[in-house]
């Protein structure tokens, strides 16, 4: 008896073996959402048009800085439809055409396209080419029509089209080629057919051009001459008015042009407003009969009445943003004006011709993460008692869109998160005694009844509903979104700057926004005018001794476009979103190299250098001066002058020798220098391994139980040059004028270890490094095909420290000191590969411990994700590998790479504009975190060998804990039997 | 059965110009992206909505978007050779190279990068149908069997069984012996515990 039940704990053993053996190809269709979420945004909304037709649904219409058109529910918030252009054919206008068409103008004026309202369908599209750069502007008048057809008016490139609003055919066109014509408004007056164009001419010459809308003949031409010039922009305040500002910005022009006659005024500012000093901008609006201008920090409105008579409407210190016009009925034109007030906005909608009274005035509270107000766009419904009500969108500082209906937000959404900059990773807190934790499982019954729910779906024995509810179940799961750290480390926080100086939290579990903070520091403000964030870095992650201090990150931003503007430092901890400190600092930011050194707070170290190659120590305090005095001379790092093709390795001097002393500043030498040949090669591509990427094993055993010693170094930088003629796209060289060499250099002593070239090759080139290897993308104009190339090095030096006899009687030199002055013995071996797509992006995974194997994340060019084994990527592959080949895992060698559709790890989703792909080590080995993102965000956990050291999610306990039970029984009723037959014997 | 519908498809499409001469610079290609109707939709992931494929021309200069009917077109384009993608959730499709040629325009060159295969016209078609997910079995008793409870199940009806069988034809005092053995090692056994389990 005592044998069999001791099969039991046996059984239960070899039962949790097979089940992590059981394989986890990839995804079935019911696990979507269990561990990937995916966010779409749309970016910071350039221009908004409402379709409010009685019929249908309610939208909006919206044209964005991240290049989107998309049709959101006006209801909620939620994306009808959305396309992305590329990235030349920025748009420059859309409208609704009929009813029923998005008529978008974009790249430069050139492409018209149409849309289907509903679905997003395009109807046509129309290419309008003209003699010159200009403006554009496009007009979609309701009532001009050319034999029964809608008219769309686009003034681009030099040129006015009338185009058909049905097919997208050029009706009519006409030139304007005088030499320095400068267009600022097409104007189409309602109620007539005259279109009126004007615009500067030779600085300053006011030229009108009066044009028969329905068949595009001049009609007349007039113009002035007004000796001081114009400034800027002009605005409209009427259909046959409008106002300029003089060169020196101090004098405003009042231009009307009614039938055809030029009329100047002029009102010098300083008339309407005494204390104006310095010049003022007119800011672009369409009300009529007001317009608003911006000296210093007061917004001045401006009403025109009668023949060109201004008088001051209402000035105001406070942030406001205008809308256009939006026409009520009789002729009655509306405008939305927000001022902000503390934490509050006010809103009010006026009519254009009664500034002191409001249709509607209102106060909402606004989050002050939310910054300023930067566009409102208005739209009016009528209420069941036939007045106006009216809804407001409003696009603010951190590029979120909200709706503003009745005093309150119905619907916000956060479209910052479109234009994602860097991102980082935070831990969550430790989960502590006391906290409470969201209950996960309400008791045990609940629990029971779950898993026999997932048992039944498991023997399919369950009907829709129980499917229905099974599926709820997994996907809320409140145990994946939970505030504190997981014994896996699947829950992590992701913290992304994005380009309106905004830092998001998000959670990896679900993608929920934990908290966001819009940087002050990258607020714009007098000594910073234009301030951009460049990137984020770890700055504190407490684990060892400082475990009660939260997390930090360093955001690393600066103040204007080059890169010799001076820059800012901000410290965020990561828990709370709070603003720890920020710096403003003297010198700018050219690198930023983050040191493998951390204080006794775990700070780490960071050595910032600036344009004139000094180095800056961050944190300035003496304990990591000391740290850093220690690792002086083991500093090096290397610089890349893209534009004339030089890489410098760099390493510390002594001390700053400026007016100031600074003990944290410190001068630098060069030490060497790789010069590229400008005629002859470009840097397109340089790459080096992440900092923290962790080698598990610096041998590879191959077949025959031979060992190869992978040359692992963190000091290698890849780097890709072209033939400067193969800069181009694809298609603008010839394969015999182009080619591409691709370098290994080691950035401490500057030696090249290897150099290979490729005839016939052009960029663009994408390529990632891990361990000893680096795999980069290019396309090769030969086959006409892009092609996947790996370079694998290993260290020759080692191969003889196989004998075992040796490494017993130390004769290995395992030991050796690594000197500048040896040669490295390095022996590459590398292979090329086709591949079918474009590349966005490439990444590779990582893992705590580097011993699961590798998996490239390939973005192709339809924003997917491809996951590709580094297995089809071994430069050892060969076409008939042997036997033991075959065992070690080489797979026959092939001319092209697999795609096999199950390994998208962004299955049948599109991360709109893929931008880049981070991955992130979990505490399971097992398993990597994967970060996708672009226009849209999308995070999933992946498994490249599948999880070997867990349960899957799908693991049924419920069946485990029946089986035991049921074993138990048997167990019983067995010895219950045998016992019965053992007396029984005995009685015989 | 698809290279049926590809027949039906050639001998129904017109005649779709490929590569003609713009007017002023550069060259205009046009082209059609066909998706065979009633071919493998039953089993797609997602039917391939028309409005969301994009045409791309080398590797991201230029996107375009389909109309109703399948036309794309590309305007300006320079003399060279260009490859055009289609990026179609659910489908794939080769890259197609392009060759606009500066000395006879109108004239057509395209050829599918993955297979080579010349194409007479512009008319793209998704080489094969991409399933994102794998196909859950439908439930059958191998599977139960298969799986680790199931094999668990068998082996301790293989056990509780077959055992028997075997420590009868064994030798009385031998078994007494073994498991006078394994009492003495100590071996800790889920009948040492039970009620009476020290007795037999």
């Amino acid at each position: 008896m005592a044998i069999r039940s001791f099969f039991v704990p046996f059984l239960l053993f070899g039962l949790y073996f097979y089940s992590s053996l059981s394989p986890v190809l990839s995804l079935y269709e019911d696990q979507v959402g269990l561990m990937d979420w995916h966010q779409q945004y749309i970016g910071k909304v350039k221009q908004a048009v409402f379709s409010t037709q009685k019929t249908g649904r309610r939208r909006v219409i919206v044209s964005t800085e991240e290049n989107v058109i998309a049709s959101l529910d006006l209801r909620h918030g939620e994306i009808f439809w959305r396309h992305l252009l590329g990235s030349d054919d920025v748009i420059d206008g859309i409208d609704i055409g009929l009813g029923k068409y998005v008529i978008t103008l974009s790249s430069g004026g050139s492409i018209l396209r149409s849309w289907n309202l509903p679905d997003g369908q395009m109807v046509w599209e129309s290419y309008l080419q003209g003699p010159k750069h200009s403006k554009s502007f496009l007009l979609v008048p309701t009532n001009l029509k050319i034999e029964k057809d809608s008219v769309i008016v686009v003034f681009s490139n030099g040129r006015l089209h009338a185009v058909s609003c049905i097919d997208g055919e050029v009706l009519w066109k006409k030139d304007f080629e005088a030499e320095s014509f400068e267009v600022q408004q097409v104007i189409k007056p309602p109620g007539s057919d005259l279109i009126y164009v004007v615009g500067f001419a030779a600085s300053s010459q006011f030229e009108m051009y009066q044009i028969n809308g329905r068949n595009g003949e001049l009609l007349k031409h007039e113009s002035t001459t007004f000796s001081s010039g114009f400034l800027g922009e002009v605005s409209l305040v009427s259909s046959e008015t409008v106002v300029a500002l003089d060169s020196t910005g101090s004098i405003l022009l009042t231009i009307s042009f009614q039938n055809g006659e030029i009329s100047f005024q002029q009102t010098p500012i300083s008339n309407l407003y005494e204390h104006f000093s310095g010049p003022a901008i007119i800011i672009p609006s369409s009300v009529p009969g007001i317009f608003a201008i911006k000296t210093n920090a007061i917004t001045i409105f401006i009403r025109v009445i009668g023949e060109g008579m201004l008088e001051v409407a209402e000035k105001t210190n406070h942030e406001t943003a205008i809308s256009d016009s939006l026409p009520l009925s009789e002729g009655q034109q509306a405008f939305a004006l927000i001022q902000h007030a503390g934490s509050e906005i006010h809103l009010a909608v006026k009519l254009a011709h009664d500034w002191d009274g409001n249709l509607l005035k209102e106060s909402i509270k606004m989050n002050q993460q939310r910054g300023l107000v930067h566009k409102v766009f208005i739209n009016n419904y009528i209420r069941t008692d036939k007045s106006h009500g009216f809804r407001v969108l409003i696009v603010m500082e951190d590029h979120s869109l909200l709706l503003l209906q009745q005093g309150t937000i119905v619907w916000s959404r956060e479209d910052g998160l479109a234009s994602i900059i860097d991102v980082t990773t935070s831990e969550l807190p430790v989960e502590r005694d006391g906290v409470s934790v969201a209950k996960v499982e309400h008791n045990l019954f609940e629990w029971l009844k779950g898993h026999m729910l997932k048992l039944k779906g498991t023997l399919m024995l369950a009907s829709p509903e129980d499917v229905a509810l099974i599926q709820s179940m997994r996907l809320k799961s409140s145990e994946k979104s939970k505030m504190t750290r997981d014994h896996n480390g699947f829950r992590k926080l992701l913290i992304v700057l994005t380009r309106a100086g905004k830092l998001f939290a998000l959670h990896t579990g679900d993608g929920h926004i934990v908290w966001s903070h819009l940087l002050r520091s990258l607020h714009k403000s007098e000594p910073c005018q234009s301030p951009i964030g460049l990137n984020l870095y770890q700055w504190q992650v407490p684990h060892h001794h400082a475990m009660d201090e939260n997390p930090s990150v360093l955001v690393v931003s600066r103040c204007g476009p080059s890169s010799d503007a001076p820059g800012v430092l901000s410290f965020i901890d990561t828990y709370t979103g709070n603003e720890l400190s920020s710096l403003s600092l003297a010198h700018a930011v050219a690198q930023v190299i983050p040191l493998p050194y951390t204080d006794s707070t775990e700070q780490r170290l960071h050595l910032l250098i600036d344009s004139d190659k000094h180095a800056h120590l961050y944190p300035k305090t003496s304990e990591a001066l000391s740290i850093f005095k220690r690792e002086f001379s083991n500093i090096y790092w290397y610089s890349v002058e893209g534009h004339n093709g030089i890489i410098k390795g760099h390493a510390l001097k002594y001390e700053c020798t400026g007016k100031v002393a600074d003990e944290f500043c410190f001068d630098t030498r060069e030490l060497w220098s790789v010069v590229f040949p400008s005629e002859s090669e470009k840097i397109i591509a340089t790459v080096t391994r992440k900092l923290n990427e962790v080698v598990h094993t610096q041998a590879k055993v191959i077949a025959d139980q031979d060992v190869m010693y992978k040359y692992i170094s963190k000091n290698l930088l890849f780097v890709v040059t072209v033939a400067p003629k193969g800069c181009g796209e694809i298609g603008s060289v010839t394969p015999e004028e182009s080619w591409l060499v691709a370098y290994l250099i080691d950035t401490v002593t500057g030696r090249i270890l290897h150099r290979v070239t490729h005839h016939g090759a052009q960029g663009p080139v994408h390529a990632v490094f891990s361990e000893n290897w680096v795999v980069y993308h290019y396309f090769n104009l030969r086959a006409h095909r892009y092609e996947l190339s790996v370079i694998e090095l290993y260290d020759q030096s080692r191969a003889d420290n196989k004998d075992v006899w040796k490494l017993v009687l130390g004769k290995h030199n395992l030991t050796s000191p690594i000197s500048l002055f040896s040669r490295p013995e390095v022996i590459t071996k590398s292979q090329s590969y086709f591949f079918t797509h474009s590349v966005k992006a490439i990444a590779v995974t990582s893992t705590a411990k580097g011993i699961t194997s590798k998996q490239l994340l390939i973005g192709t060019i339809g924003d997917q994700v491809l996951a590709l084994d580094k297995r089809f990527l071994d430069p050892r592959r060969s076409v008939n590998p042997t036997q033991a080949e075959k065992e070690e895992g080489i797979i026959p060698l092939t001319d092209s790479l697999p795609i096999i559709p199950q390994s998208y790890v962004t299955h049948a989703l599109r991360v709109e504009g893929l931008r880049g792909i981070i991955t992130v080590p979990a505490k399971l080995e097992s398993t990597t975190l994967v970060f996708a993102h672009g226009v849209d965000l999308f995070f999933t956990q992946l498994a490249p060998s599948r999880t070997y050291d867990s349960l899957t999610e799908d693991f049924n306990y419920a069946l485990l804990l029946i089986t035991i039970v049921a074993l138990v029984a048997a167990i019983f009723v067995t010895w219950r039997l045998s016992e019965r037959k053992e007396l029984q014997e005995k009685w015989r | 059965m698809a290279s049926i519908a590809r027949l039906l498809l050639l001998v129904l499409l017109s005649t779709a110009l490929t590569v003609s001469s713009g007017s002023g610079y550069g060259y205009t290609i046009n082209g059609r992206v066909k998706i065979p109707q009633g071919l493998g939709t039953a089993g797609l992931v997602l039917p391939g909505k028309m409005s969301n494929i994009k045409v791309i021309l080398n590797g991201g200069q230029i996107v375009s978007y389909l109309r109703p009917d399948g036309y794309f077109s590309f305007q300006n384009i320079p003399a060279g050779t260009h490859l055009i993608e289609v990026a179609a959730i659910g489908y794939f499709f080769s890259p197609v190279r392009v060759d606009v040629s500066a000395r006879n325009p109108g004239k057509v060159q395209a050829a599918l990068t993955e297979n080579r295969r010349g194409l007479s016209e512009l008319v793209l078609e998704p080489l094969r149908d991409e399933k994102y997910y794998e196909i859950r079995e439908p439930f059958s008793i191998m599977n139960v069997v298969k799986s680790p409870m199931g094999l668990m199940v068998g082996f301790m009806l293989v056990v509780v069984f077959l055992m028997p069988k075997l420590v009868e034809n064994m030798d009385p005092e031998e078994m007494r012996r073994a498991q006078e053995e394994m009492r003495n090692q100590g071996v800790p056994s889920l009948a040492s515990l039970l009620p009476g389990g020290g007795r037999n």
